[in-house]
Protein backbone atom coordinates (compact mmCIF):
# COMPACT_ATOMS: atom_id res chain seq x y z
CA UNK A 1 0.00 0.00 0.00
CA UNK A 2 2.09 2.75 -1.00
CA UNK A 3 0.68 6.48 -0.38
CA UNK A 4 0.04 7.86 -4.55
CA UNK A 5 -0.90 11.36 -5.36
CA UNK A 6 -4.27 10.25 -4.82
CA UNK A 7 -4.20 9.63 -1.21
CA UNK A 8 -3.29 13.56 -1.04
CA UNK A 9 -5.94 14.38 -3.68
CA UNK A 10 -8.27 12.47 -1.38
CA UNK A 11 -7.08 14.55 1.64
CA UNK A 12 -6.94 17.96 0.30
CA UNK A 13 -10.51 17.92 -1.02
CA UNK A 14 -11.99 16.27 2.33
CA UNK A 15 -10.28 19.61 4.01
CA UNK A 16 -11.37 21.93 1.31
CA UNK A 17 -15.17 20.70 1.58
CA UNK A 18 -14.94 20.76 5.36
CA UNK A 19 -14.07 24.48 4.91
CA UNK A 20 -17.22 25.04 2.65
CA UNK A 21 -19.52 23.15 5.05
CA UNK A 22 -18.46 25.86 7.61
CA UNK A 23 -18.85 28.61 5.21
CA UNK A 24 -22.34 27.39 4.68
CA UNK A 25 -23.17 26.89 8.49
CA UNK A 26 -21.53 29.36 10.50
CA UNK A 27 -22.55 32.52 10.72
CA UNK A 28 -20.04 34.53 12.69
CA UNK A 29 -17.47 36.33 10.54
CA UNK A 30 -14.48 35.31 12.44
CA UNK A 31 -15.38 31.59 11.83
CA UNK A 32 -16.31 32.18 8.17
CA UNK A 33 -12.65 33.49 8.09
CA UNK A 34 -10.72 30.62 9.56
CA UNK A 35 -13.19 28.36 6.96
CA UNK A 36 -11.86 30.30 4.04
CA UNK A 37 -8.34 30.04 5.78
CA UNK A 38 -9.12 25.67 5.85
CA UNK A 39 -10.01 26.06 2.24
CA UNK A 40 -7.06 28.17 1.23
CA UNK A 41 -4.90 25.59 3.15
CA UNK A 42 -6.20 22.80 1.45
CA UNK A 43 -5.16 24.56 -2.14
CA UNK A 44 -1.53 24.62 -1.01
CA UNK A 45 -1.46 21.01 -0.25
CA UNK A 46 -2.70 20.48 -3.86
CA UNK A 47 -0.08 22.78 -5.54
CA UNK A 48 2.99 21.27 -3.28
CA UNK A 49 1.64 17.48 -3.91
CA UNK A 50 1.10 18.23 -7.42
CA UNK A 51 4.89 19.93 -7.39
CA UNK A 52 5.95 16.66 -5.69
CA UNK A 53 4.87 13.69 -7.71
CA UNK A 54 4.30 15.13 -11.26
CA UNK A 55 6.44 17.59 -11.50
CA UNK A 56 10.09 17.33 -9.48
CA UNK A 57 12.27 18.92 -11.57
CA UNK A 58 10.80 22.33 -11.34
CA UNK A 59 9.85 24.68 -8.53
CA UNK A 60 7.04 26.46 -9.41
CA UNK A 61 4.14 24.91 -7.02
CA UNK A 62 6.55 25.82 -4.26
CA UNK A 63 6.38 29.41 -5.84
CA UNK A 64 2.69 29.37 -6.20
CA UNK A 65 2.33 28.76 -2.11
CA UNK A 66 4.58 31.08 -0.87
CA UNK A 67 2.75 33.50 -2.77
CA UNK A 68 -0.77 32.14 -1.84
CA UNK A 69 0.29 32.20 1.83
CA UNK A 70 1.75 35.66 1.85
CA UNK A 71 -2.20 37.05 -0.41
CA UNK A 72 -3.86 35.42 2.65
CA UNK A 73 -1.91 36.55 5.64
CA UNK A 74 -2.85 39.92 3.64
CA UNK A 75 -6.37 39.12 3.55
CA UNK A 76 -6.59 38.05 6.70
CA UNK A 77 -5.39 41.09 8.38
CA UNK A 78 -7.72 43.18 6.31
CA UNK A 79 -10.23 41.03 7.33
CA UNK A 80 -9.59 41.52 10.81
CA UNK A 81 -9.26 45.00 10.42
CA UNK A 82 -12.78 45.28 9.23
CA UNK A 83 -14.15 42.57 11.83
CA UNK A 84 -12.96 45.48 14.67
CA UNK A 85 -13.87 47.98 12.95
CA UNK A 86 -17.99 46.67 12.27
CA UNK A 87 -17.92 45.58 15.60
CA UNK A 88 -17.17 49.24 16.80
CA UNK A 89 -20.11 50.19 15.18
CA UNK A 90 -22.86 47.42 15.34
CA UNK A 91 -21.81 45.74 18.71
CA UNK A 92 -22.11 42.49 16.66
CA UNK A 93 -20.38 40.54 14.01
CA UNK A 94 -22.91 37.99 12.98
CA UNK A 95 -23.30 38.11 9.39
CA UNK A 96 -27.20 38.32 9.66
CA UNK A 97 -27.38 41.30 11.83
CA UNK A 98 -25.79 43.44 9.50
CA UNK A 99 -28.04 44.05 6.77
CA UNK A 100 -28.05 47.84 5.74
CA UNK A 101 -26.11 46.87 2.97
CA UNK A 102 -28.52 44.17 1.19
CA UNK A 103 -31.18 46.16 -0.50
CA UNK B 1 0.60 5.64 -10.59
CA UNK B 2 1.95 4.84 -7.39
CA UNK B 3 5.52 7.13 -6.95
CA UNK B 4 7.94 5.99 -3.45
CA UNK B 5 8.63 8.58 -2.16
CA UNK B 6 11.36 7.63 0.04
CA UNK B 7 12.90 6.18 -2.88
CA UNK B 8 13.21 2.78 -2.26
CA UNK B 9 10.49 0.52 -3.40
CA UNK B 10 8.39 -1.13 -0.66
CA UNK B 11 6.91 -4.19 -0.64
CA UNK B 12 2.99 -4.02 -1.83
CA UNK B 13 0.10 -4.90 0.78
CA UNK B 14 2.37 -4.17 3.50
CA UNK B 15 2.01 -0.83 5.40
CA UNK B 16 5.46 0.77 6.08
CA UNK B 17 6.10 3.57 8.81
CA UNK B 18 5.75 6.30 5.76
CA UNK B 19 2.47 5.24 5.26
CA UNK B 20 1.50 4.70 8.80
CA UNK B 21 2.52 8.64 9.23
CA UNK B 22 0.65 10.06 6.32
CA UNK B 23 -2.68 7.96 7.85
CA UNK B 24 -2.05 9.46 11.38
CA UNK B 25 -1.31 12.90 9.72
CA UNK B 26 -4.38 12.87 7.55
CA UNK B 27 -6.83 11.33 10.19
CA UNK B 28 -5.44 14.40 12.74
CA UNK B 29 -5.70 17.51 10.14
CA UNK B 30 -9.52 15.95 9.25
CA UNK B 31 -10.50 15.08 12.78
CA UNK B 32 -9.27 18.72 13.99
CA UNK B 33 -11.20 20.50 10.78
CA UNK B 34 -14.01 18.73 11.63
CA UNK B 35 -13.98 19.69 14.85
CA UNK B 36 -12.55 23.04 14.12
CA UNK B 37 -15.66 23.85 11.96
CA UNK B 38 -18.60 22.27 14.18
CA UNK B 39 -17.51 22.97 17.45
CA UNK B 40 -20.32 25.43 19.96
CA UNK B 41 -17.46 27.45 21.56
CA UNK B 42 -15.45 30.58 18.72
CA UNK B 43 -12.29 29.74 21.25
CA UNK B 44 -12.08 26.05 20.71
CA UNK B 45 -12.33 26.25 17.25
CA UNK B 46 -9.95 28.68 16.92
CA UNK B 47 -7.69 26.32 18.69
CA UNK B 48 -8.70 23.43 16.66
CA UNK B 49 -7.83 25.67 13.02
CA UNK B 50 -4.52 25.90 15.65
CA UNK B 51 -4.46 22.01 15.64
CA UNK B 52 -5.20 21.85 11.82
CA UNK B 53 -2.58 24.03 10.59
CA UNK B 54 0.13 22.27 12.35
CA UNK B 55 -0.94 18.71 10.73
CA UNK B 56 -0.99 20.32 7.18
CA UNK B 57 2.46 21.40 8.27
CA UNK B 58 3.28 17.87 9.20
CA UNK B 59 2.14 16.78 5.52
CA UNK B 60 4.68 19.24 3.60
CA UNK B 61 7.28 17.77 6.07
CA UNK B 62 6.36 14.24 4.88
CA UNK B 63 6.62 15.55 1.41
CA UNK B 64 10.14 17.06 2.20
CA UNK B 65 9.29 20.57 1.70
CA UNK B 66 10.68 22.11 4.88
CA UNK B 67 10.78 25.14 3.60
CA UNK B 68 7.45 25.16 3.04
CA UNK B 69 6.60 23.73 6.00
CA UNK B 70 8.84 26.49 8.04
CA UNK B 71 7.18 29.04 6.27
CA UNK B 72 3.48 27.38 7.14
CA UNK B 73 4.19 27.27 10.90
CA UNK B 74 5.79 30.78 10.94
CA UNK B 75 2.81 32.65 9.27
CA UNK B 76 -0.12 30.15 9.79
CA UNK B 77 0.54 29.19 13.56
CA UNK B 78 2.29 32.11 14.66
CA UNK B 79 0.54 34.94 12.72
CA UNK B 80 -2.76 34.21 11.30
CA UNK B 81 -4.36 32.29 14.34
CA UNK B 82 -2.79 34.52 16.73
CA UNK B 83 -4.54 37.41 15.25
CA UNK B 84 -7.81 35.53 14.88
CA UNK B 85 -7.29 35.03 18.66
CA UNK B 86 -6.89 38.31 19.50
CA UNK B 87 -10.05 39.58 17.06
CA UNK B 88 -12.24 36.96 19.27
CA UNK B 89 -10.72 38.59 22.87
CA UNK B 90 -11.54 42.14 21.38
CA UNK B 91 -15.01 40.94 19.64
CA UNK B 92 -16.38 38.20 21.85
CA UNK B 93 -17.50 37.31 25.52
CA UNK B 94 -15.06 34.76 26.28
CA UNK B 95 -17.15 31.20 26.82
CA UNK B 96 -19.83 32.28 25.21
CA UNK B 97 -22.12 29.55 22.84
CA UNK B 98 -22.71 30.65 19.42
CA UNK B 99 -25.84 30.26 17.94
CA UNK B 100 -26.65 26.71 16.87
CA UNK B 101 -27.59 26.73 12.60
CA UNK B 102 -31.10 26.03 11.71
CA UNK B 103 -31.49 22.00 11.34
CA UNK B 104 -32.80 23.06 7.80
CA UNK B 105 -29.32 24.60 6.85
CA UNK B 106 -27.62 21.84 8.69
CA UNK B 107 -28.65 19.26 6.20
CA UNK B 108 -28.84 20.95 2.76
CA UNK B 109 -25.20 22.00 3.54
CA UNK B 110 -24.00 18.52 4.54
CA UNK B 111 -25.75 17.18 1.24
CA UNK B 112 -24.34 20.00 -0.98
CA UNK B 113 -20.84 19.21 0.61
CA UNK B 114 -21.19 15.14 0.32
CA UNK B 115 -22.42 15.56 -3.37
CA UNK B 116 -19.50 18.18 -4.07
CA UNK B 117 -17.08 15.42 -2.25
CA UNK B 118 -17.84 12.54 -4.19
CA UNK B 119 -18.44 14.04 -7.60
CA UNK B 120 -14.96 15.93 -7.26
CA UNK B 121 -13.53 12.93 -5.81
CA UNK B 122 -15.22 10.69 -8.79
CA UNK B 123 -13.15 13.24 -11.56
CA UNK B 124 -9.75 13.45 -9.76
CA UNK B 125 -10.53 9.10 -9.84
CA UNK B 126 -10.83 8.75 -12.96
CA UNK B 127 -8.06 11.05 -14.18
CA UNK B 128 -4.91 9.56 -14.79
CA UNK B 129 -2.11 11.89 -14.13
CA UNK B 130 0.87 12.12 -16.82
CA UNK B 131 4.22 10.10 -15.81
CA UNK B 132 6.68 12.46 -13.94
CA UNK B 133 10.48 12.94 -15.44
CA UNK B 134 13.48 11.17 -13.06
CA UNK B 135 14.93 14.23 -12.78
CA UNK B 136 14.24 16.05 -9.28
CA UNK B 137 15.40 19.02 -8.46
CA UNK B 138 16.30 19.86 -4.70
CA UNK B 139 13.97 21.95 -2.69
CA UNK B 140 16.31 23.99 -0.85
CA UNK B 141 15.70 27.18 0.58
CA UNK B 142 19.12 28.70 -1.85
CA UNK B 143 17.61 27.12 -4.75
CA UNK B 144 14.01 28.55 -4.40
CA UNK B 145 15.54 32.12 -3.31
CA UNK B 146 17.70 31.95 -6.36
CA UNK B 147 14.85 31.16 -8.76
CA UNK B 148 12.72 33.70 -6.94
CA UNK B 149 15.04 36.62 -7.42
CA UNK B 150 16.09 35.61 -10.79
CA UNK B 151 14.86 38.46 -13.50
CA UNK B 152 15.28 35.77 -16.44
CA UNK B 153 12.47 33.64 -17.95
CA UNK B 154 12.61 31.16 -15.32
CA UNK B 155 12.33 33.84 -12.55
CA UNK B 156 9.49 35.24 -10.13
CA UNK B 157 10.97 38.63 -9.76
CA UNK B 158 8.10 40.60 -10.98
CA UNK B 159 5.69 38.35 -8.83
CA UNK B 160 7.75 39.01 -5.95
CA UNK B 161 7.63 42.28 -6.80
CA UNK B 162 3.63 42.78 -6.50
CA UNK B 163 3.08 40.72 -3.52
CA UNK B 164 5.76 43.16 -1.46
CA UNK B 165 3.17 46.13 -2.64
CA UNK B 166 0.05 44.25 -1.71
CA UNK B 167 1.43 43.50 1.53
CA UNK B 168 2.50 47.10 2.06
CA UNK B 169 -0.75 48.28 0.90
CA UNK B 170 -3.17 46.09 2.95
CA UNK B 171 -1.10 46.85 5.96
CA UNK B 172 -2.09 50.74 5.20
CA UNK B 173 -5.29 49.79 4.59
CA UNK B 174 -5.47 47.79 8.25
CA UNK B 175 -4.03 50.93 9.97
CA UNK B 176 -6.56 52.84 7.96
CA UNK B 177 -9.61 50.89 8.39
CA UNK B 178 -8.96 49.99 12.35
CA UNK B 179 -8.40 53.68 13.02
CA UNK B 180 -10.47 55.26 15.75
CA UNK B 181 -12.59 57.50 13.96
CA UNK B 182 -13.47 59.78 17.06
CA UNK B 183 -9.76 60.57 18.07
CA UNK B 184 -8.67 61.58 14.72
CA UNK B 185 -10.83 63.60 12.28
CA UNK B 186 -11.26 62.65 8.32
CA UNK B 187 -8.59 65.07 7.71
CA UNK B 188 -5.79 63.63 9.12
CA UNK B 189 -6.74 60.45 7.78
CA UNK B 190 -6.32 61.54 4.27
CA UNK B 191 -2.87 63.16 5.12
CA UNK B 192 -1.80 59.92 6.59
CA UNK B 193 -2.24 58.23 3.43
CA UNK B 194 0.11 60.82 1.66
Amino acid sequence: MEITLYHILFLSTALFFIGIYGLFTRRNMITMLMAIELILNSVNINFVAFNKYLYPENLDGVFFVIFIIAIAAAEAAVAIAIIINLYRSHKTIDVESTEEMKF
Amino acid sequence: MSLPLGGEIKERGSMTANDFIFYLLAAFILLNGILAMTTKKIFRSAIFLLFTLIGVAGIYFWMHMEFIAAVQIIVYVGGIVVLIIFSIFLTQQAGMEMPKPTSRRTIFSILSVVTGFSLTYLLINQHTFPANSNEVINVSPNNIGEQMLDYEKTGFALPFEVISILLLAAMVGCIVIAMKKEEVSKKDITETIK
